[in-house]
Protein backbone atom coordinates (compact mmCIF):
# COMPACT_ATOMS: atom_id res chain seq x y z
CA UNK A 1 0.00 0.00 0.00
CA UNK A 2 2.99 2.39 0.88
CA UNK A 3 4.58 1.98 -2.23
CA UNK A 4 1.93 1.86 -4.29
CA UNK A 5 0.64 5.51 -3.23
CA UNK A 6 4.24 6.48 -3.27
CA UNK A 7 4.83 5.03 -6.82
CA UNK A 8 1.48 7.40 -7.93
CA UNK A 9 2.65 10.32 -6.04
CA UNK A 10 6.18 10.05 -8.22
CA UNK A 11 4.21 9.34 -11.42
CA UNK A 12 2.10 12.67 -10.97
CA UNK A 13 4.99 14.35 -10.07
CA UNK A 14 7.16 13.32 -13.43
CA UNK A 15 4.21 14.19 -15.74
CA UNK A 16 3.92 17.39 -14.16
CA UNK A 17 7.54 17.97 -14.79
CA UNK A 18 7.78 17.03 -18.14
CA UNK A 19 4.28 18.67 -19.08
CA UNK A 20 5.71 22.09 -17.40
CA UNK A 21 9.10 21.29 -19.57
CA UNK A 22 7.30 21.39 -22.53
CA UNK A 23 4.44 24.67 -21.71
CA UNK A 24 7.89 26.93 -20.65
CA UNK A 25 9.75 26.03 -23.31
CA UNK A 26 7.43 26.68 -26.13
CA UNK A 27 6.32 29.95 -24.08
CA UNK A 28 9.52 31.61 -23.78
CA UNK A 29 11.01 30.48 -26.85
CA UNK A 30 8.39 31.87 -28.64
CA UNK A 31 8.00 34.54 -26.71
CA UNK A 32 9.91 37.20 -28.84
CA UNK A 33 8.11 36.32 -32.10
CA UNK A 34 4.80 36.66 -30.47
CA UNK A 35 5.84 40.61 -28.90
CA UNK A 36 6.97 41.10 -32.20
CA UNK A 37 3.39 40.21 -33.92
CA UNK A 38 1.40 42.34 -31.24
CA UNK A 39 3.59 45.45 -32.02
CA UNK A 40 3.50 44.34 -36.01
CA UNK A 41 -0.46 44.29 -35.92
CA UNK A 42 -0.92 47.21 -33.86
CA UNK A 43 1.28 48.97 -36.28
CA UNK A 44 -0.20 47.57 -39.48
CA UNK A 45 -3.65 48.56 -37.84
CA UNK A 46 -2.04 52.50 -37.41
CA UNK A 47 -1.03 52.36 -40.91
CA UNK A 48 -4.49 51.30 -41.86
CA UNK A 49 -5.65 54.34 -40.95
CA UNK A 50 -3.39 56.77 -41.78
CA UNK A 51 -3.75 56.04 -45.51
CA UNK A 52 -0.16 54.62 -45.73
CA UNK A 53 -1.51 51.30 -46.75
CA UNK A 54 -4.83 49.97 -47.98
CA UNK A 55 -6.85 47.60 -46.87
CA UNK A 56 -6.88 44.11 -47.31
CA UNK A 57 -2.80 44.77 -49.01
CA UNK A 58 -0.23 42.22 -47.36
CA UNK A 59 2.97 43.73 -45.84
CA UNK A 60 6.11 42.32 -44.88
CA UNK A 61 7.02 43.05 -41.56
CA UNK A 62 10.07 45.11 -42.79
CA UNK A 63 7.49 47.02 -44.85
CA UNK A 64 5.42 48.05 -42.24
CA UNK A 65 8.36 49.00 -39.83
CA UNK A 66 9.62 51.20 -42.73
CA UNK A 67 6.53 52.98 -42.90
CA UNK A 68 5.93 53.47 -39.85
CA UNK A 69 9.20 54.96 -38.70
CA UNK A 70 9.38 57.01 -41.80
CA UNK A 71 5.66 58.50 -41.58
CA UNK A 72 4.94 58.21 -38.24
CA UNK A 73 5.46 60.80 -34.91
CA UNK A 74 4.51 58.48 -31.73
CA UNK A 75 4.20 60.37 -28.11
CA UNK A 76 2.97 59.71 -24.94
CA UNK A 77 0.55 62.29 -23.43
CA UNK A 78 -0.91 63.30 -20.18
CA UNK A 79 -4.85 62.57 -20.98
CA UNK A 80 -5.86 65.35 -17.91
CA UNK A 81 -3.57 68.16 -18.87
CA UNK A 82 -3.19 67.43 -22.68
CA UNK A 83 0.68 67.75 -22.35
CA UNK A 84 3.15 65.79 -24.05
CA UNK A 85 5.52 63.72 -21.56
CA UNK A 86 9.04 62.13 -21.64
CA UNK A 87 7.96 58.70 -21.80
CA UNK A 88 9.28 56.80 -24.04
CA UNK A 89 6.47 55.56 -26.35
CA UNK A 90 8.34 52.24 -27.19
CA UNK A 91 8.19 51.03 -24.10
CA UNK A 92 5.05 53.02 -22.94
CA UNK A 93 1.80 49.63 -22.68
CA UNK A 94 -1.44 52.27 -22.52
CA UNK A 95 -3.36 48.63 -22.06
CA UNK A 96 -1.16 47.47 -18.74
CA UNK A 97 -1.06 51.17 -17.64
CA UNK A 98 -4.93 51.20 -17.35
CA UNK A 99 -5.57 48.17 -15.37
CA UNK A 100 -2.44 49.61 -13.05
CA UNK A 101 -4.33 52.00 -9.92
CA UNK A 102 -1.06 53.74 -9.72
CA UNK A 103 -1.37 54.55 -13.65
CA UNK A 104 -4.97 54.95 -13.90
CA UNK A 105 -7.99 56.73 -12.43
CA UNK A 106 -11.66 55.16 -12.25
CA UNK A 107 -13.23 56.89 -14.90
CA UNK A 108 -17.00 58.72 -14.44
CA UNK A 109 -20.26 57.10 -15.15
CA UNK A 110 -20.47 56.75 -19.24
CA UNK A 111 -22.02 54.88 -21.61
CA UNK A 112 -19.49 53.37 -23.76
CA UNK A 113 -18.54 51.21 -20.21
CA UNK A 114 -14.69 52.12 -20.08
CA UNK A 115 -14.30 51.43 -16.29
CA UNK A 116 -10.45 52.58 -16.24
CA UNK A 117 -8.92 55.84 -17.94
CA UNK A 118 -5.10 55.80 -17.86
CA UNK A 119 -3.38 58.86 -17.12
CA UNK A 120 -0.95 58.83 -19.84
CA UNK A 121 -2.01 57.34 -23.91
CA UNK A 122 -0.27 56.74 -26.40
CA UNK A 123 -1.06 58.71 -30.05
CA UNK A 124 0.50 59.19 -33.00
CA UNK A 125 1.21 61.84 -35.78
CA UNK A 126 1.57 62.01 -39.17
CA UNK A 127 3.88 65.18 -40.12
CA UNK A 128 4.77 66.28 -43.27
CA UNK A 129 6.79 69.44 -43.55
CA UNK A 130 6.42 70.49 -39.96
CA UNK A 131 2.52 70.42 -40.42
CA UNK A 132 0.40 67.42 -38.84
CA UNK A 133 -1.25 66.21 -41.62
CA UNK A 134 -2.93 63.79 -39.27
CA UNK A 135 -3.87 62.89 -35.58
CA UNK A 136 -4.15 58.77 -34.41
CA UNK A 137 -6.19 58.40 -31.70
CA UNK A 138 -6.37 55.14 -29.40
CA UNK A 139 -10.24 54.35 -28.42
CA UNK A 140 -12.06 51.73 -27.12
CA UNK A 141 -15.14 51.16 -25.50
CA UNK A 142 -18.14 48.11 -25.28
CA UNK A 143 -20.25 46.99 -27.92
CA UNK A 144 -22.39 43.75 -27.40
CA UNK A 145 -20.30 41.37 -26.19
CA UNK A 146 -16.83 42.39 -26.50
CA UNK A 147 -14.62 45.39 -25.24
CA UNK A 148 -13.34 47.04 -29.03
CA UNK A 149 -9.98 48.35 -29.41
CA UNK A 150 -8.66 50.28 -32.10
CA UNK A 151 -7.93 53.72 -33.23
CA UNK A 152 -9.62 56.98 -34.87
CA UNK A 153 -7.63 59.13 -37.76
CA UNK A 154 -8.86 62.62 -37.27
CA UNK A 155 -7.32 65.08 -40.26
CA UNK A 156 -4.57 68.09 -38.88
CA UNK A 157 -7.06 70.85 -38.27
CA UNK A 158 -9.62 68.44 -36.64
CA UNK A 159 -12.51 69.27 -38.86
CA UNK A 160 -12.85 65.72 -39.99
CA UNK A 161 -12.39 61.64 -39.45
CA UNK A 162 -9.80 60.29 -42.15
CA UNK A 163 -10.36 56.84 -41.01
CA UNK A 164 -10.78 54.63 -38.24
CA UNK A 165 -10.13 50.94 -37.19
CA UNK A 166 -10.50 48.02 -34.79
CA UNK A 167 -7.34 45.80 -33.75
CA UNK A 168 -9.28 43.65 -31.03
CA UNK A 169 -13.32 42.53 -30.51
CA UNK A 170 -15.14 39.61 -30.06
CA UNK A 171 -18.38 40.87 -31.50
CA UNK A 172 -20.64 38.44 -33.67
CA UNK A 173 -19.00 37.67 -36.88
CA UNK A 174 -20.68 39.49 -39.95
CA UNK A 175 -23.22 41.24 -37.54
CA UNK A 176 -20.86 43.21 -35.07
CA UNK A 177 -17.67 41.90 -36.54
CA UNK A 178 -18.57 44.28 -39.87
CA UNK A 179 -16.45 47.13 -38.01
CA UNK A 180 -13.88 45.45 -39.39
CA UNK A 181 -15.62 45.64 -43.08
CA UNK A 182 -13.39 47.88 -44.88
CA UNK A 183 -16.91 49.09 -47.06
CA UNK A 184 -17.96 50.36 -43.72
CA UNK A 185 -14.55 51.57 -42.80
CA UNK A 186 -14.83 53.34 -45.87
CA UNK A 187 -17.91 55.32 -44.92
CA UNK A 188 -15.91 57.48 -42.27
CA UNK A 189 -13.55 59.94 -44.20
CA UNK A 190 -14.75 63.26 -44.48
CA UNK A 191 -17.34 63.09 -41.94
CA UNK A 192 -17.32 65.41 -38.93
CA UNK A 193 -16.60 64.72 -35.66
CA UNK A 194 -16.93 67.52 -34.34
CA UNK A 195 -20.03 70.52 -33.82
CA UNK A 196 -19.40 74.43 -33.52
CA UNK A 197 -18.42 74.28 -30.07
CA UNK A 198 -15.49 71.22 -30.49
CA UNK A 199 -18.24 68.51 -29.21
CA UNK A 200 -18.24 65.18 -30.02
CA UNK A 201 -21.35 64.69 -32.84
CA UNK A 202 -20.18 61.54 -34.25
CA UNK A 203 -22.90 59.38 -34.46
CA UNK A 204 -23.73 55.54 -35.63
CA UNK A 205 -27.46 55.65 -36.72
CA UNK A 206 -29.77 52.62 -37.28
CA UNK A 207 -29.84 52.56 -41.11
CA UNK A 208 -28.37 54.22 -43.83
CA UNK A 209 -26.63 58.14 -43.63
CA UNK A 210 -26.85 60.42 -46.30
CA UNK A 211 -23.06 61.58 -48.38
CA UNK A 212 -20.60 62.96 -46.45
CA UNK A 213 -21.64 66.55 -47.62
CA UNK A 214 -24.73 66.47 -46.69
CA UNK A 215 -25.30 64.55 -43.89
CA UNK A 216 -20.84 64.87 -42.21
CA UNK A 217 -22.09 63.76 -38.80
CA UNK A 218 -23.91 60.40 -39.13
CA UNK A 219 -22.84 57.36 -40.58
CA UNK A 220 -24.65 54.27 -41.97
CA UNK A 221 -25.39 51.73 -39.11
CA UNK A 222 -24.52 48.13 -39.05
CA UNK A 223 -27.27 45.76 -40.64
CA UNK A 224 -28.34 43.51 -37.56
CA UNK A 225 -25.94 44.50 -35.16
CA UNK A 226 -27.08 47.94 -33.50
CA UNK A 227 -25.75 47.28 -30.14
CA UNK A 228 -22.53 47.06 -31.57
CA UNK A 229 -23.35 50.37 -33.57
CA UNK A 230 -24.18 52.04 -30.48
CA UNK A 231 -21.31 51.05 -28.69
CA UNK A 232 -18.90 52.57 -31.53
CA UNK A 233 -21.09 55.99 -31.00
CA UNK A 234 -20.51 56.08 -27.45
CA UNK A 235 -16.78 55.21 -27.33
CA UNK A 236 -15.84 57.82 -29.72
CA UNK A 237 -18.13 60.34 -27.15
CA UNK A 238 -16.32 59.23 -24.77
CA UNK A 239 -12.70 59.79 -26.24
CA UNK A 240 -13.29 62.44 -28.08
CA UNK A 241 -14.95 64.35 -25.49
CA UNK A 242 -13.69 65.89 -22.11
CA UNK A 243 -13.23 62.89 -19.62
CA UNK A 244 -10.86 61.46 -22.62
CA UNK A 245 -8.89 63.12 -25.10
CA UNK A 246 -10.43 66.83 -24.33
CA UNK A 247 -8.06 68.42 -22.73
CA UNK A 248 -5.15 66.93 -25.52
CA UNK A 249 -7.38 68.62 -28.53
CA UNK A 250 -8.23 71.58 -26.62
CA UNK A 251 -4.25 72.31 -26.33
CA UNK A 252 -3.66 70.99 -29.74
CA UNK A 253 -5.92 73.57 -30.95
CA UNK A 254 -4.77 76.38 -29.52
CA UNK A 255 -1.30 75.69 -29.94
CA UNK A 256 -2.66 76.08 -33.47
CA UNK A 257 -4.79 78.67 -33.34
CA UNK A 258 -7.55 76.97 -34.44
CA UNK A 259 -11.06 77.56 -33.21
CA UNK B 1 -1.00 -1.94 -42.78
CA UNK B 2 -3.14 -4.46 -41.50
CA UNK B 3 -7.11 -4.57 -41.73
CA UNK B 4 -7.59 -3.62 -37.81
CA UNK B 5 -5.27 -0.28 -38.19
CA UNK B 6 -6.99 0.34 -41.27
CA UNK B 7 -10.62 0.32 -39.52
CA UNK B 8 -9.07 1.97 -36.89
CA UNK B 9 -7.85 4.88 -39.12
CA UNK B 10 -10.77 5.34 -41.64
CA UNK B 11 -13.77 4.08 -39.64
CA UNK B 12 -13.98 7.77 -38.09
CA UNK B 13 -14.51 9.55 -41.26
CA UNK B 14 -17.32 8.06 -42.33
CA UNK B 15 -19.24 4.88 -40.24
CA UNK B 16 -17.95 6.25 -36.87
CA UNK B 17 -17.51 10.16 -37.27
CA UNK B 18 -16.88 11.73 -33.96
CA UNK B 19 -19.58 14.44 -34.54
CA UNK B 20 -22.24 12.68 -36.35
CA UNK B 21 -22.42 9.37 -34.50
CA UNK B 22 -20.67 9.66 -31.35
CA UNK B 23 -22.10 13.32 -31.52
CA UNK B 24 -18.98 14.87 -29.56
CA UNK B 25 -17.32 18.17 -29.92
CA UNK B 26 -20.33 19.49 -31.36
CA UNK B 27 -19.61 23.46 -28.91
CA UNK B 28 -16.67 24.03 -31.23
CA UNK B 29 -18.49 22.89 -34.34
CA UNK B 30 -20.55 25.73 -33.81
CA UNK B 31 -18.14 28.31 -32.60
CA UNK B 32 -15.08 28.00 -35.51
CA UNK B 33 -17.22 27.43 -38.52
CA UNK B 34 -18.23 31.14 -39.93
CA UNK B 35 -15.08 30.77 -42.03
CA UNK B 36 -12.92 28.37 -43.82
CA UNK B 37 -9.74 29.58 -42.99
CA UNK B 38 -10.16 29.70 -38.70
CA UNK B 39 -11.71 25.99 -39.29
CA UNK B 40 -8.72 24.69 -41.29
CA UNK B 41 -6.50 26.58 -38.12
CA UNK B 42 -8.97 24.63 -35.84
CA UNK B 43 -8.54 21.34 -37.26
CA UNK B 44 -5.04 21.53 -37.48
CA UNK B 45 -4.92 22.32 -33.73
CA UNK B 46 -7.07 19.59 -32.64
CA UNK B 47 -4.90 17.54 -35.15
CA UNK B 48 -2.00 18.21 -33.28
CA UNK B 49 -3.65 18.22 -29.44
CA UNK B 50 -5.48 14.88 -30.32
CA UNK B 51 -2.48 12.71 -31.76
CA UNK B 52 -0.06 13.69 -29.05
CA UNK B 53 -2.61 13.37 -26.28
CA UNK B 54 -3.05 9.62 -27.66
CA UNK B 55 0.20 9.10 -28.13
CA UNK B 56 1.42 10.10 -24.89
CA UNK B 57 -1.45 8.70 -22.95
CA UNK B 58 -0.27 5.08 -25.05
CA UNK B 59 3.15 5.23 -23.87
CA UNK B 60 2.52 5.65 -20.41
CA UNK B 61 -0.64 4.02 -20.53
CA UNK B 62 1.53 0.26 -18.68
CA UNK B 63 2.52 2.37 -15.76
CA UNK B 64 -0.32 4.84 -14.97
CA UNK B 65 -1.97 4.19 -11.41
CA UNK B 66 -5.51 3.88 -12.28
CA UNK B 67 -6.39 6.37 -9.09
CA UNK B 68 -5.03 9.44 -10.93
CA UNK B 69 -6.03 8.47 -14.53
CA UNK B 70 -8.33 11.03 -15.15
CA UNK B 71 -5.87 14.19 -14.37
CA UNK B 72 -3.14 12.53 -15.91
CA UNK B 73 -5.02 12.58 -19.23
CA UNK B 74 -6.03 16.18 -18.57
CA UNK B 75 -2.67 17.38 -17.71
CA UNK B 76 -1.14 16.27 -20.88
CA UNK B 77 -4.20 17.72 -23.10
CA UNK B 78 -3.55 20.74 -20.93
CA UNK B 79 -0.30 21.07 -21.93
CA UNK B 80 -0.85 20.24 -25.46
CA UNK B 81 -3.81 22.78 -26.07
CA UNK B 82 -1.35 25.31 -24.43
CA UNK B 83 2.10 24.94 -26.66
CA UNK B 84 -0.64 25.00 -29.77
CA UNK B 85 -2.09 28.11 -28.46
CA UNK B 86 1.53 29.90 -28.29
CA UNK B 87 2.72 28.12 -31.40
CA UNK B 88 -0.41 29.93 -33.27
CA UNK B 89 0.15 33.26 -31.68
CA UNK B 90 3.88 33.08 -32.77
CA UNK B 91 3.21 32.08 -36.30
CA UNK B 92 -0.11 33.15 -37.29
CA UNK B 93 -1.34 36.08 -34.97
CA UNK B 94 -4.67 37.39 -37.14
CA UNK B 95 -6.07 34.10 -37.32
CA UNK B 96 -4.59 33.00 -33.23
CA UNK B 97 -6.79 36.61 -32.27
CA UNK B 98 -10.20 35.33 -33.47
CA UNK B 99 -9.14 31.41 -32.54
CA UNK B 100 -7.52 31.50 -29.00
CA UNK B 101 -10.76 31.39 -26.85
CA UNK B 102 -11.85 28.08 -28.87
CA UNK B 103 -8.24 26.64 -28.93
CA UNK B 104 -8.17 27.44 -24.98
CA UNK B 105 -12.06 25.22 -25.62
CA UNK B 106 -10.15 21.85 -26.88
CA UNK B 107 -9.49 20.82 -23.39
CA UNK B 108 -12.85 20.25 -22.86
CA UNK B 109 -13.40 19.15 -26.17
CA UNK B 110 -15.23 15.98 -25.63
CA UNK B 111 -13.17 13.97 -28.24
CA UNK B 112 -9.67 14.39 -27.37
CA UNK B 113 -10.50 13.09 -23.41
CA UNK B 114 -13.21 10.32 -24.97
CA UNK B 115 -10.23 8.97 -27.31
CA UNK B 116 -7.87 9.19 -24.52
CA UNK B 117 -10.00 7.52 -22.04
CA UNK B 118 -11.83 5.10 -24.49
CA UNK B 119 -8.57 4.10 -26.78
CA UNK B 120 -5.54 5.52 -26.14
CA UNK B 121 -5.73 3.88 -22.78
CA UNK B 122 -5.32 0.24 -23.48
CA UNK B 123 -3.78 0.12 -27.28
CA UNK B 124 -0.49 0.43 -28.63
CA UNK B 125 1.10 3.14 -29.78
CA UNK B 126 0.56 2.85 -33.26
CA UNK B 127 -2.88 1.91 -33.11
CA UNK B 128 -3.43 4.67 -30.76
CA UNK B 129 -2.03 7.00 -33.15
CA UNK B 130 -3.66 5.77 -35.95
CA UNK B 131 -6.66 6.05 -34.16
CA UNK B 132 -6.23 10.28 -32.65
CA UNK B 133 -5.32 10.49 -36.64
CA UNK B 134 -8.77 9.11 -38.00
CA UNK B 135 -10.96 10.68 -35.41
CA UNK B 136 -9.48 13.86 -35.83
CA UNK B 137 -9.66 14.14 -39.62
CA UNK B 138 -13.09 12.67 -38.84
CA UNK B 139 -13.92 15.48 -36.41
CA UNK B 140 -11.73 18.39 -39.07
CA UNK B 141 -14.10 16.93 -42.40
CA UNK B 142 -17.14 18.17 -40.39
CA UNK B 143 -15.83 21.24 -39.14
CA UNK B 144 -14.62 22.07 -42.88
CA UNK B 145 -17.88 21.28 -44.58
CA UNK B 146 -19.78 23.05 -42.19
CA UNK B 147 -17.68 26.18 -42.63
CA UNK B 148 -17.97 25.67 -46.60
CA UNK B 149 -21.27 25.98 -46.65
CA UNK B 150 -21.62 28.96 -43.50
CA UNK B 151 -19.31 30.99 -45.40
CA UNK B 152 -20.30 30.77 -48.62
CA UNK B 153 -24.17 31.33 -47.95
CA UNK B 154 -23.77 33.78 -45.33
CA UNK B 155 -21.22 35.67 -46.63
CA UNK B 156 -20.96 34.88 -50.55
CA UNK B 157 -17.20 34.22 -49.76
CA UNK B 158 -14.52 31.40 -49.74
CA UNK B 159 -11.59 31.43 -47.44
CA UNK B 160 -12.04 35.39 -47.52
CA UNK B 161 -12.34 35.57 -51.68
CA UNK B 162 -15.32 36.62 -53.02
CA UNK B 163 -17.66 33.96 -54.99
CA UNK B 164 -20.93 35.08 -54.78
CA UNK B 165 -21.15 38.99 -55.01
CA UNK B 166 -23.41 40.31 -52.27
CA UNK B 167 -25.89 42.65 -52.73
CA UNK B 168 -24.07 45.39 -50.73
CA UNK B 169 -20.92 45.03 -52.49
CA UNK B 170 -22.83 45.61 -56.47
CA UNK B 171 -23.46 41.79 -57.48
CA UNK B 172 -26.71 39.77 -56.90
CA UNK B 173 -26.07 37.51 -53.83
CA UNK B 174 -28.32 38.45 -51.03
CA UNK B 175 -25.86 37.11 -47.78
CA UNK B 176 -28.00 34.65 -45.47
CA UNK B 177 -27.65 36.44 -42.17
CA UNK B 178 -28.78 33.22 -40.41
CA UNK B 179 -25.55 31.14 -41.82
CA UNK B 180 -23.03 32.91 -39.74
CA UNK B 181 -25.22 32.54 -36.42
CA UNK B 182 -24.59 29.25 -34.47
CA UNK B 183 -27.80 27.68 -35.05
CA UNK B 184 -27.05 27.66 -38.67
CA UNK B 185 -24.30 25.29 -38.00
CA UNK B 186 -27.15 22.78 -36.03
CA UNK B 187 -28.77 22.90 -39.49
CA UNK B 188 -26.13 22.10 -41.14
CA UNK B 189 -24.64 19.19 -38.92
CA UNK B 190 -28.08 17.92 -38.88
CA UNK B 191 -28.22 17.71 -42.88
CA UNK B 192 -24.99 15.99 -42.80
CA UNK B 193 -26.22 13.25 -40.28
CA UNK B 194 -29.79 12.96 -42.53
CA UNK B 195 -27.31 12.47 -45.53
CA UNK B 196 -24.91 10.23 -43.91
CA UNK B 197 -27.80 7.67 -42.40
CA UNK B 198 -29.57 7.71 -45.60
CA UNK B 199 -26.73 6.16 -46.91
CA UNK B 200 -25.62 4.33 -44.19
CA UNK B 201 -28.72 2.97 -42.78
CA UNK B 202 -27.42 0.70 -39.96
CA UNK B 203 -26.22 4.28 -38.03
CA UNK B 204 -30.01 4.91 -37.69
CA UNK B 205 -31.36 4.67 -33.85
CA UNK B 206 -33.85 1.89 -33.28
CA UNK B 207 -37.21 3.57 -32.97
CA UNK B 208 -38.07 4.50 -29.35
CA UNK B 209 -41.53 4.74 -28.20
CA UNK B 210 -42.84 5.63 -25.27
CA UNK B 211 -44.90 2.49 -25.39
CA UNK B 212 -42.06 0.22 -25.12
CA UNK B 213 -41.60 0.87 -21.67
CA UNK B 214 -45.47 -0.23 -20.72
CA UNK B 215 -46.63 -3.32 -20.57
CA UNK B 216 -48.64 -4.80 -23.54
CA UNK B 217 -52.30 -4.40 -21.79
CA UNK B 218 -51.32 -0.73 -20.74
CA UNK B 219 -50.17 0.14 -24.38
CA UNK B 220 -54.33 1.08 -24.66
CA UNK B 221 -54.13 3.04 -22.08
CA UNK B 222 -51.83 5.48 -24.62
CA UNK B 223 -54.77 5.29 -27.39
Amino acid sequence: MQTEALKTVGFAAAVCVVCSIFVAGSAVSLRDRQEENRVLDLRSKVLLVSDLADPGEALAREAINQRFEENLTAMVIDLETGESTDIDPLTFDQRAATQDPDQSEVAPANSAKVSRVPDNALIYQKVTDGEVERLILPIQGYGLWSTLYGFIALSGDLETIQGITFYEHGETAGLGGEVDNPRWQALWPGRRAFDEGWNPEIEVIKGAAGPVASDPYRVDGLAGATLTSRGVTNLLHFWLGENGFGPYLERYRAERGIS
Amino acid sequence: MNKREREVLFDPLLNNNPIALQVLGICSALAVTTKLSVSVVMSLAVIFVLVGSNVAVSAIRKGLPPSIRIIVELTIIASLVIIADQILKAFVYDIWKQLTVFVGLIITNCIIMGRAEAFAIQNPVKLSFLDAVGNAAGYSMILLVVAFFRELLGTGRLFGFTVLTPVTEGGWYQPNGLMVLSPAAFLLIGCFIWVLRWRKPDQVEEEFHAGHLLEPHETALLR
